[in-house]
């Protein structure tokens, strides 16, 4: 991989490995303990389905090279969005301002490290005639419309990512990795009598598009996106309070990603500013919960053979049979914090600095049959889809947004509930979780997350969850 | 334009700031030459926007440097038609290379997109007048100034220096820790431009100021923060106001309760408020309403709030965050109203929705400029002595709002009023309802007007939610 990155975002520019030597070595000279440079280049493609016709294709390319200079626990940090040596040299000694108090200042020749890939680095916008792509949303429009006459509206958009990223810094890491990604994505209208609802599904990862493109991907999503619009035409409101709720498998994952990921995410322990500040070792789940953040899975939306500072990625537990026992870190908190990177330090681009971030974070299977745990409870709700949360790292409450509910009344599942966000308390929400399933499933590959600004690809999953008594938002 | 590249090299960090009238001949320049090498290639139409920012931002925590920043952005985004079927191209890359394969490129796009009806540029006799870079500042947006970085990073240590060091009438309370204040100084000019021989300029400066506190007592941690935002340096407030500010929106949350399950009058701050009105703005956007995919579909004409609301679009205010003279299509904009005593007046249109819905453009290609919400009478402490018993919601959260059907449930922190008073603090509590339900059901504007956004919104009050707590 490190080859290939450095033929596309190093030769161009005519700059040699041994040049980012001699800038590493002006960047921290004497007063910085930590410097980087990230060169990145990223291509994307999409195309958009409206109407019935394909209306709009996008390109755009992005390239640049990010310098940082990091003393103690301050960064210095400039971009350029030129790859050559002169905006190099100009950024990094715009980075060094940072430069008053440092110590250590060494620098370390790079070298390159070892990875495992965990994903083929071909070019999914190459992959593919531009005609093809367009024929394939032709036909999932024509296909989700001919499967029911109230659907009325069908929106679909396929996005094709390439990205070559190199890391030098003055601690000795030179890597490199060339990251494909790809989603697709289709939302329907349904409409019947005067009420108007939406279905939504997708899915995508880190592989070739000739994957997503067989039949049976794509007519799943359209299946499903169909499905739920028309399950939601039907809908009841949803009911308002405490009670208990049952999560199906997979991206109700949300929930983890928002009341336990977050929290445990190192820069927030370093500032002592997090709910689960000074809880590791205790318990803060039962017994049956497990809950990872793994970035090797192959060809996953959320992973990463190495992170943005050039470190593989790891399967972390974060938290092992109920006990709190691990962090996610970047470097610049693993330093101040004394521990090791995790490969979790991520960033939206070179125009931006990394930070600890997740990768795929997921909860380990447990014991139950999903419809043993259904059956289990005499009043409450069964939730399966979500559209997504949010979080208060300081107080801990978090929320995530039902969009397909049911009641269930006596083990059985009853009438489709109207979306409705879901409300809790991270440190103790695990503790409430009486069952686990046997049935994990990771989420289909549409992750989006958000922190400080910058947008990063996840992945989540679970198996089925019980959790007696959280706060269902409802009006019922 | 063959010294472009000399031109782009020559442009260092700060050639923006000392000599703006350069970077905008040089962003024109870049524009003219996309667009005739787009009709060179056989483009019918094409449209061009390029940007060009510089910025300069610190942190700090707990009185040591956390970030020190320099961005310098420049971009261009096109978009040709050729037979009614376009393709766009953008890149951070200007080289004259990059420049032409993005010609080539949005134009091989437009081989494979459809023809679609509704496309095109927007209707020539619209374009608002053309303007010369030296008029591109008619609402008093451009005060650049240079800093030094130790200037920025004294400001942002006066701030949180001040929060840390509030004292509250309960001398036990007190801020214990932070994650940080921030000052950020950015200024950025702006061209769009189109084959109708349309172009336009705009620049605008922008400073702003960010401080997070954080407090704890046995019932818990919580973070508040606060913040100011100007085109004029001179204009933000005191740093320590910022600082004290967030410093007691901080600790008047400790000791949260949650409330317990039931309908209650629900009191917005601005700051809440602001977003049902983004929700309304969003419901009446062309898109949605061409998608079907709004609960407010055939709505216009119809009274949707109660009848004393007014919201006003104001595209030409004076220092106003988004106000332009043209819109991003170039189409003029003018000041209209958008609700008109409580009767939606119009919806939120560019050409391409305008079209598609066999309407006339509103100028809103690109979103509304600044709306204001006329304010009521009522100040905010008078607002919560009529309300005697309910919900204050400082904040919320989550994506539950459901423009299809106007369902909304999010979660929600604020404060319990008892007896026209506040009585404590509220935490993980939902509140829910219906976006139409919850328009017709507003009682109450306060006088309280937030005015350092684009958006301006007093406090309302609303009726008739559920609240989910115990």
């Amino acid at each position: 991989m490190l080859d290939q990155a450095q033929h596309a975002l190093l030769q161009p520019a005519g700059i040699e490995l041994n040049q980012l030597d001699q800038v590493l070595g002006r960047l921290v000279n004497g007063r910085v303990d930590l410097g980087d440079l990230y060169f990145q280049k990223r291509q994307s493609e999409s195309w958009a389905l409206e109407d019935g016709i394909v209306k709009n294709g996008s390109f755009s390319v992005d390239q640049g090279v990010g310098v940082r200079a990091i003393v103690e626990t301050g960064t210095g940090f400039a971009y350029a969005d030129a790859i050559s040596l002169p905006a190099l040299m100009e950024a990094a000694g715009s980075a060094r301002s940072i430069a008053r108090g440092g110590q250590s200042g060494s620098h370390s020749l790079i070298k390159p490290g070892s990875s495992k890939a965990l994903y083929q680095p071909d070019n999914p916008i190459e992959s593919a005639d531009a005609a093809v792509k367009v024929d394939l949303l032709r036909t999932m429009d024509a296909y989700a419309r001919s499967l029911d006459p109230r659907i009325t509206q069908v929106n679909a958009a396929l996005s094709c990512q390439h990205e070559s990223i190199l890391i030098a810094a003055s601690d000795g890491t030179l890597a490199g990795d060339v990251r494909p990604l790809i989603r697709l994505d289709i939302s329907v209208i349904a409409e019947q009598g005067d009420r108007r609802e939406s279905g939504r599904a997708g899915g995508g990862g880190r592989y070739a598009l000739t994957e997503l493109m067989q039949p049976e991907r794509w007519q799943e999503f359209a299946d499903e996106a169909v499905r739920q619009a028309l399950l939601n035409l039907e809908s009841i409101a949803a009911p308002a309070g405490s009670m208990t709720v049952v999560l199906g498998p997979g991206w109700p994952g949300v929930l983890l990603h928002e009341a336990i990921g977050h929290g445990l995410e190192g820069d927030f322990h370093r500032k002592g500013v997090s709910a689960f500040n000074g809880r590791m070792g205790e318990k803060v789940a039962t017994e049956h919960c497990t809950v990872v953040d793994d970035g090797t899975l192959p060809d996953r939306r959320g992973s990463l053979s190495i992170d943005d500072e050039g470190t593989p990625s790891g399967y972390n537990v974060l938290i092992e049979n109920g006990i709190l026992s691990g962090l996610m870190q970047d470097k610049l908190n693993a330093r101040a914090m004394g521990v090791k990177p995790t490969g979790n330090g991520r960033r939206e681009s070179f125009a931006h600095l990394p930070m600890p971030r997740m990768t795929n974070t997921y909860m380990l299977p447990g014991e139950h049959a999903p419809d043993e745990i259904i059956a289990s409870v005499d009043d409450g709700v069964y939730a399966v889809n979500f559209n997504g949360g949010q979080v208060d790292i300081t107080s801990g409450k978090f929320v995530f947004a039902a969009s397909e509910a049911y009641q269930i009344k006596n083990g059985k599942l009853g009438a489709p509930l109207k979306g409705a966000t879901l409300i809790g308390n991270g440190p103790d929400v695990l503790t409430r979780v009486s069952m686990v399933g046997n049935d994990l499933e990771l989420d289909s590959g549409v992750g989006v997350c958000g922190k400080e600004g910058q947008s990063v690809p996840v992945g989540v999953g679970q198996p089925t969850l019980r959790i007696d008594g959280i706060t269902v938002g409802g009006t019922a | 334009m063959k010294n472009l590249q000399q031109a782009l090299s020559e442009s260092g960090m700060q050639g923006l700031l000392s000599d703006p009238e350069r970077e905008a001949q040089l962003l024109s320049g870049i524009a003219e030459r996309l667009l005739d090498q787009a009709k060179a290639g056989g483009a019918d139409a094409a449209e061009v926007s390029v940007s060009s920012s510089l910025g300069r931002h610190v942190a700090v925590r707990l009185g040591e440097i956390d970030v020190l920043e320099d961005a310098r952005d420049r971009g261009i985004s096109l978009t040709v038609y050729k037979k009614r079927a376009s393709g766009s191209v953008s890149t951070a890359d200007l080289s004259p290379d990059a420049l032409d394969q993005a010609v080539t490129q949005a134009l091989a796009i437009a081989k494979f997109t459809q023809a679609d009806p509704a496309g095109g540029l927007a209707d020539a006799e619209l374009m608002a007048d053309k303007q010369t870079s030296a008029e591109s500042d008619p609402f008093d947006l451009w005060h650049p100034q240079q800093f030094e970085m130790g200037e920025l990073i004294e400001r942002a240590q006066a701030m949180e220096q001040a929060g840390l060091e509030a004292r509250f009438e309960n001398n036990n309370q007190k801020i214990e820790n932070s994650e940080g204040a921030s000052v950020s100084a950015n200024a950025s000019l702006g061209v769009y431009a189109n084959t109708h021989g349309f172009i336009g300029h705009a620049r605008r400066t922008n400073y702003s100021q960010h401080c997070i506190l954080v407090a704890s007592d046995a019932s818990g941690m919580q973070r508040d923060w606060d913040w100011d935002d100007q085109c004029r340096w001179s204009q933000l407030i005191d740093p320590a106001e910022t600082g004290c500010c967030a410093a007691h929106k901080t600790v008047r949350r400790l000791g949260a309760k949650r409330a317990s399950t039931g309908q209650v009058p629900i009191l917005f701050t601005p700051d809440t408020a602001l977003g049902l009105v983004r929700h309304l703005v969003g419901a009446v956007s062309g898109g949605n309403l061409y998608r079907r995919s709004s609960f407010l579909l055939d709505q216009a004409g119809q009274q949707i709030f109660p009848d004393w609301v007014q919201i006003e679009e104001q595209p030409h205010r004076n220092g106003g965050q988004r106000s332009s003279r043209f819109d991003n299509e170039g189409v003029a904009t003018a000041a209209q109203p958008l609700i008109e005593n409580g009767v939606l007046a119009r919806y939120v249109l560019g050409s391409y929705s305008a079209r598609k819905l066999g309407l006339k453009t509103t100028a809103n290609a690109g979103g509304v400029r600044n709306l204001l919400f006329k304010p009521g009478s009522d100040d905010f402490k008078t607002l919560v002595k009529k309300m005697q018993r309910g919900l204050i919601v400082t904040e919320v959260m989550g994506q539950g709002v459901n423009l299809v059907t106007g369902d909304y449930s999010r979660g929600a922190s604020g404060f319990w009023v008892e007896n026209g008073e506040i009585a404590y603090p509220v935490e993980e509590i939902t509140i829910a309802g219906n976006l139409a339900n919850m328009f017709q059901n507003l009682t109450a504007a306060g006088s309280d007007v937030e005015t350092r956004r684009n958006i301006q919104v007093p406090s309302l009050l609303v009726d008739g939610m559920t609240v989910a707590g115990e």
